[in-house]
């Protein structure tokens, strides 16, 4: 992301018991490295955790979207928790519900479902994303 | 947490997303639980012990916990024994590659030749301090 501009947190689960858990991550990693790397940024979650003065003050300077595994939302209560404002909680099984072609097996390594899920939840993400970061979305459109 | 029978072993992968020593982690935390040491270890989410896991603190607490951190910051292993208890053992990528002569670890979300050589030899020292926490015979 180029200095300046308005950036949106992604902030997915640390889930490593499911596979949502890793469609989670997959996710994040779609639109910080292939769909929108110049208007996203990663936060780890276990910084947060630790409440890591720095990335507190990433997750409250800027719009955060949580992504998370399951009902437990750890992601989105950590952001809460270090004061970070929430634009978007996604719920991987809410996603999941709506595409239930796609039914993510593997944890250390998605299946093809899992990846396209994964690809699907990140693209419904972008208008929001686009009009958080208006005049920035389009040159992170060449996907 | 994925189960909590009598005489496992906890791992607390930091599993940090921003860099490619985080999906070390993950990948060695999961390689333990599913392959060499099955049956002997959970994993617990790290994020549970602030979102409210209160089965993941009393597990902490009465279980051997072993936390595998991708950098010098440490957050499994400091927040494990903020939230919980100290744990039983600790490792941190960055150091064992650095021990073991593995550089230019990359790729947060595919690993590199470095980072899958990185994997092995953290499982490898994980399953060694399983069998060590649990007291096992020959134990290293």
């Amino acid at each position: 992301m180029k200095d300046g501009m308005r950036k949106v947190v992604i902030v997915p689960c640390s889930g490593i018991g499911k596979p949502f858990g890793t469609v989670a991550r997959e996710a994040a990693y779609d639109l910080v490295e292939d769909l929108r790397p110049h208007a996203t940024r990663l936060v780890a979650l276990s910084k947060l955790v630790l409440g890591d003065a720095e990335s507190r003050a990433i997750v409250a300077a800027h719009p955060v979207i949580t992504i998370d595994g399951c009902k437990l939302n750890c992601a989105a209560k950590c952001v809460q928790e270090s004061g970070g404002t929430i634009v978007r909680e996604v719920a991987v099984l809410e996603v999941f519900r709506q595409h239930k072609d796609l039914k993510p097996e593997g944890i250390a390594e998605l299946n093809p479902e899992g990846v396209r899920l994964a690809r699907v939840l990140a693209e419904e993400l972008l208008p929001e994303i686009d009009a958080l970061t208006a005049g920035a979305a389009g040159e992170d459109d060449h996907v | 947490m994925s189960d909590s029978p009598e005489r496992k072993a906890g791992i607390i992968a930091c599993s940090g997303e921003e860099l490619a020593e985080g999906t070390v982690t993950r990948l060695a935390a999961l390689r333990v639980l599913h392959d060499t040491r099955r049956g002997d270890t959970v994993t617990l989410c790290l994020p549970l012990f602030l979102a409210g896991g209160e089965g993941e603190r009393t597990f902490a607490r009465d279980f051997p916990t072993i936390t595998v951190d991708g950098c010098e910051l440490r957050c499994a292993a400091r927040a494990t024994e903020r939230y919980s208890a100290r744990p039983a053992a600790s490792l941190v990528v960055t150091e064992l590659a650095a021990a073991r002569g593995i550089t230019g670890v990359a790729g947060c979300r595919r690993l590199n030749d470095a980072g899958q050589r990185a994997v092995e030899a953290v499982a490898d020292e994980l399953a060694g301090l399983v069998d060590q926490v649990l007291g096992r015979e020959g134990a290293r």
